[in-house]
């Protein structure tokens, strides 16, 4: 995967790192972790410190008594057959989307499978548990998602393109984290259709009695 | 000969490559005895019940074991490599939760680790657990539940009192130590 370094403008948060590390985040966010990781080297390696964090903790916890034969019995485990335990990731190609979100969709972009929202823009559903939903958005440039605040915090990863909102803009590799302050109306940039990765731990609320998802965009 | 001591800064290192080059017993029966209580204790502070904490424990060992071929001492001091087993274990049979895990940096074949950068990570690692030992009770603790899984992400998010900052001045993982490879 070709690393984006010197172009990511938007990292992740600590308390996402943290989260992450200490594997307390919904799996959906963990997705959109995992995926701005694997094109994000800065936030890998703060991903490493956060993990040694976890390493210090492990390393000085007071030890809880093992059972008299557990040794023996993890030398017996160690003499079966390799078990899935030790599965290696299946070998993904290349693409517009890095191995663990290939993973969820089962390849890369041409395998998406969408469904038009309204607007032109498109969306994908991947299957994740239900502390979170994660969807893929295909948006038209020029086109806008509806205005829209959340209860909770969106996690919005740009893949393919770029946007912009009230806040800034957003280009491959970068991560915008919204909170429930934030109202905002991204803005495919003209140009390049935007593929973005969106996770959200509560159900937006758009700011219209229709949703605005089922009317169509105004192209700008 | 009087006894030799192992440099706290390479702990477990050379008994990790000896599991590795020579499926050594003797030096896995060390790595077990130092780690798996602790495994133990973690999962139990994590919500594990003791039976359960003592299986899942001895299965993280036995993930070391097969696992040692992928450890690399110029990315993680052992006990961090532990910790991250035994999380991911955690989430795979406590929470039956799926863990998306970050693409693999592959820059070719990869060539004997700098033995510089794998005594600089393993001394930062040893500073770091230091200077968490020495944090007020208080942020300690705040430290210790985050990673014990019991606070949220929008609770890590909100603490004002956690001291980011200062355990992580400890350690600095360098871009370049992560793409070693690419030498």
């Amino acid at each position: 995967m070709t690393t984006h370094m010197n172009t990511i403008k938007h990292h992740l948060t600590d308390a996402l790192l943290m989260g992450y590390s200490a594997g307390n985040l919904p799996e959906g966010f963990n997705l959109v972790v995992a995926t701005h990781i694997s094109l994000c080297d800065e936030c890998r390696a703060r991903m490493h410190e956060f993990d040694a964090v976890g390493g210090a903790i492990v390393g000085d916890v007071v030890p809880a008594d093992m059972s008299d034969d557990s040794l023996a019995a993890t030398l017996r485990m160690i003499e079966l057959p390799d078990q899935a335990v030790t599965k290696s990731r299946p070998m993904t190609q290349r693409g517009t989307f890095p191995a663990p979100l290939q993973e969820y969709v089962g390849g890369d972009l041409g395998a998406v499978n969408w469904r038009k929202v309204g607007g032109g823009v498109r969306q994908a559903i991947l299957s994740t548990d239900k502390s979170a939903s994660v969807r893929l958005l295909h948006i038209p440039a020029g086109a806008a998602v509806p205005d829209h605040g959340h209860r909770g915090i969106e996690l919005t990863l740009v893949l393919q393109g770029a946007f912009h909102d009230e806040t800034d803009r957003f280009a491959k590799g970068d991560i915008e984290v919204a909170t429930e302050d934030l109202n905002h109306q991204p803005i495919a940039e003209m140009g390049e259709d935007c593929i973005c990765l969106a996770a959200t731990d509560a159900p937006l609320r758009f700011n219209s009695l229709i949703p605005r998802l089922l009317q169509p965009f105004l192209r700008i | 000969m009087p006894p030799v001591t192992k440099p706290d800064r390479l702990a477990w290192v050379d008994q990790i490559i000896a599991i590795r080059d020579h499926q050594d017993r003797a030096a896995f029966g060390e790595v077990f005895t130092h780690f798996a209580p602790r495994v133990k204790a973690f999962l139990m502070k994590s919500g594990a019940a003791p039976d359960m904490a003592e299986e899942v424990a001895q299965d993280v060992m036995a993930t070391l074991w097969r696992k040692a071929h992928l450890f690399d001492p110029t990315k993680a001091s052992v006990s961090t490599w532990v910790f991250t087993i035994a999380r991911n274990r955690r989430i795979d049979v406590l929470r039956k939760q799926r863990r998306p895990e970050p693409e693999d940096l592959t820059w070719g074949p990869e060539p004997e680790p700098d033995q510089a950068d794998v005594l600089a990570l393993q001394q930062e690692s040893a500073k770091l657990g230091q200077a968490l030992a020495a944090l007020p009770e208080k942020q300690r603790h705040l430290i210790e539940r985050a990673y014990f899984g019991e606070l949220t992400h929008s609770e890590i998010a909100e603490e004002t009192g956690l001291p980011l900052g200062t355990i992580k001045s400890r350690i600095r993982m360098a871009i370049d130590r992560l793409r070693h490879q690419m030498k």
